[in-house]
């Protein structure tokens, strides 16, 4: 049984920018110039916008449909909204998966949030001034290993703002900080890219202009354009990017009342994020780090295809060299623009969970937001510890849930619910005339592609299977497959308890 | 910057931007639907 969720959008605009902070992440700006450097330059632009155009796009659609039917009947969290579309039981077990990979991400994505208020503030406070470049990369490393007390704290604060932000509800928690967060990233964006591209060799030290940086970024290199490593990363950007097979996006658009658009507002927010990626996110890091350390260095740091080091390694040493406010307001605006990325992000990851104990255990939002943070702290503890732990976290629950769960949704919606009724539903109130051809993508061609990934992804699974375990590792699953019984078994609870409205 | 670099950079960043414009433009624009919508800003009475 649901119980009645009041839960509801304040305005059309605030709609648009939850979804688009919730897809725009740290990735965007770290992430997305390293993969276009590593598979083709320039070239990497053409399966990035095939794969956007072919699977990002249709999932949109899919996802922001699925919700909106699932929140007809009162459910906003993906194993009841899968339910509404088809009553077997299957397929709510299976969207037991958009509770787990939310979590799952959380409990490691909230860590490197709190990276970025901690940058930001010793940005401010001028800690970097005065290091060298190995102090400042040094810095990074005795922060990871946890030699003093700062990072947990910084994390700690990080969860209990989230949770903070979550308790106050849709409107006023989650909607009021996109509407704060995605103006200021778009507004220190921008600031960052002009100076990133304006930047001219022999000024404040650097040794290149900002343009080279841009240059070998953009540098097509169409022999890499038929390489199958190449479209398995666009499409591995795409889907992250988006933050598709989460259950997010399902979640925030099943609050939209039936007869309002998805169709326009699903576009609005997926191609805000594209702006974010493909115009900001590859006018900073590069344009800068080469700018001061050359083509050859930069490549050899974004070798691994993440900028990560770049970022919160090289980035804070090279704006010391723009002298102290300069410096300190950089550290502010790039740390800043992260932290909004990443915040906006890690709300929508803990919706969700909240709105699945309001509507099948009709907790009190505050309560069903400290029960978010309380489980985020004891799942991230092991991440927070080891770095072993972490990355599992983020291949099963990061990685091969998404693709589980897209696959599984992108079948539920065309081939179970039906194609026609799916199309109606994502037509439904539309503001603007969705092209046909997505009818036939979303029924043929994307569930192809999906297929294809997942199966590429087989050796790998099996691979990491087959390797021995260390015991932060055995932690990690153990605590991952707890975490997906336990959900399993919530769920099935739900069933059958009886609950007075 | 070589031509074919700045060709790449220029018709992905252009065609991005026009058409991030346009579609949140679209948005701000396109009339509200009648009472009861989504959105409480717009209500005619409280909730």
């Amino acid at each position: 049984m649901t119980l009645e969720n009041k839960e509801a959008w304040g305005s059309r605009v605030g709609l648009v920018l939850a979804m688009a902070g919730n897809a725009v992440g740290l990735g965007n700006f770290l992430r997305f110039p390293a993969q276009a450097i590593q598979n083709g330059g320039g070239a990497f632009i053409i399966p990035y916008l095939v794969c956007f155009l072919l699977m990002g796009l249709p999932m949109l659609y899919v996802e922001w449909a699925t919700g909106r039917f699932g929140g007809k009947t009162g459910n906003h969290s993906t194993p009841y909204i899968f339910g509404s579309l088809d009553k077997r039981a299957i397929w709510k077990y299976l969207g037991v998966l958009g509770l787990f990979t939310n979590l799952g991400i959380c409990a490691y994505y909230t860590y490197i949030e709190a990276w970025t208020m901690s940058w930001a503030w010793h940005s401010a406070a001028g800690h970097f001034m005065g290091m060298n470049a190995d102090q400042v990369a040094g810095f990074f490393t005795s922060y990871i290993n946890l030699e003093t007390s700062e990072p947990i704290l910084m994390w700690v604060l990080c969860v209990g703002v989230n949770t903070y932000i979550l308790s106050r509800g849709l409107q006023k928690g989650v909607e009021m900080a996109a509407k704060i967060g995605m103006p200021l990233l778009l507004l220190f964006g921008v600031i960052l890219a002009i100076r990133g591209v304006t930047m001219t060799a022999g000024e404040q030290g650097a040794s290149f202009s900002g343009v080279l940086g841009l240059n070998f970024l953009w540098t097509p290199d169409f022999s890499t354009i038929w390489t199958p490593k190449v479209w398995l990363s666009a499409a591995g950007q795409i889907f992250f990017t988006l933050s598709l097979g989460m259950g997010s996006i399902h979640c925030y658009s099943s609050y939209v009342k039936p007869k309002d658009d998805i169709a326009l507002n699903a576009m609005s927010a997926g191609w805000m994020n594209e702006f974010v990626e493909v115009v900001l996110g590859s006018a900073i890091i590069i344009p800068i780090a080469v700018g001061y350390l050359g083509i050859d260095k930069v490549a050899q740091m974004t070798a691994a295809g993440s900028g990560l080091s770049l970022g919160f390694q090289t980035l804070p040493y090279l704006f010391t060299q723009w002298g102290p406010f300069l410096s300190a307001a950089a550290g502010i605006m790039w740390f800043g623009l992260l932290f909004f990325a990443g915040i906006t992000s890690s709300l929508a990851m803990g919706t969700p969970g909240l709105a699945f104990l309001e509507d099948r255990f009709g907790w009190d939002r505050r309560w069903a937001a400290f029960a978010f943070g309380g489980a985020v702290l004891l799942l991230g503890i092991p991440c927070v510890l080891s770095q072993e732990a972490f990355g599992e976290f983020d291949y099963w629950a990061g990685t091969i849930s998404l693709v589980v769960f897209s696959l599984a949704e992108v079948i539920l919606f065309a081939w179970v619910f039906g194609m026609e009724k799916g199309w109606a539903e994502i037509n439904a109130g539309a503001d603007i005339k969705v092209p046909i051809v997505f009818k036939y993508v979303i029924k043929y061609v994307t569930p192809v592609i999906l297929l294809v990934v997942f199966v590429g992804s087989l050796p790998s699974i099996w691979a990491t299977i087959m390797k021995p375990m260390t015991f932060q590792v055995a932690l990690a699953r153990g605590l991952m497959l707890g975490m997906f019984l336990g959900l399993l078994a919530l769920v099935h609870f739900s069933d059958k308890r009886k609950v007075t409205p | 910057m070589s031509t074919s670099a700045l060709t790449m950079m220029l018709a992905a960043q252009i065609t991005v931007t026009v058409i991030t414009l346009y579609l949140f433009w679209k948005v701000l624009t396109a009339k509200p639907k009648a009472e009861p919508d989504s959105f409480v800003e717009n209500d005619d009475v409280p909730r």
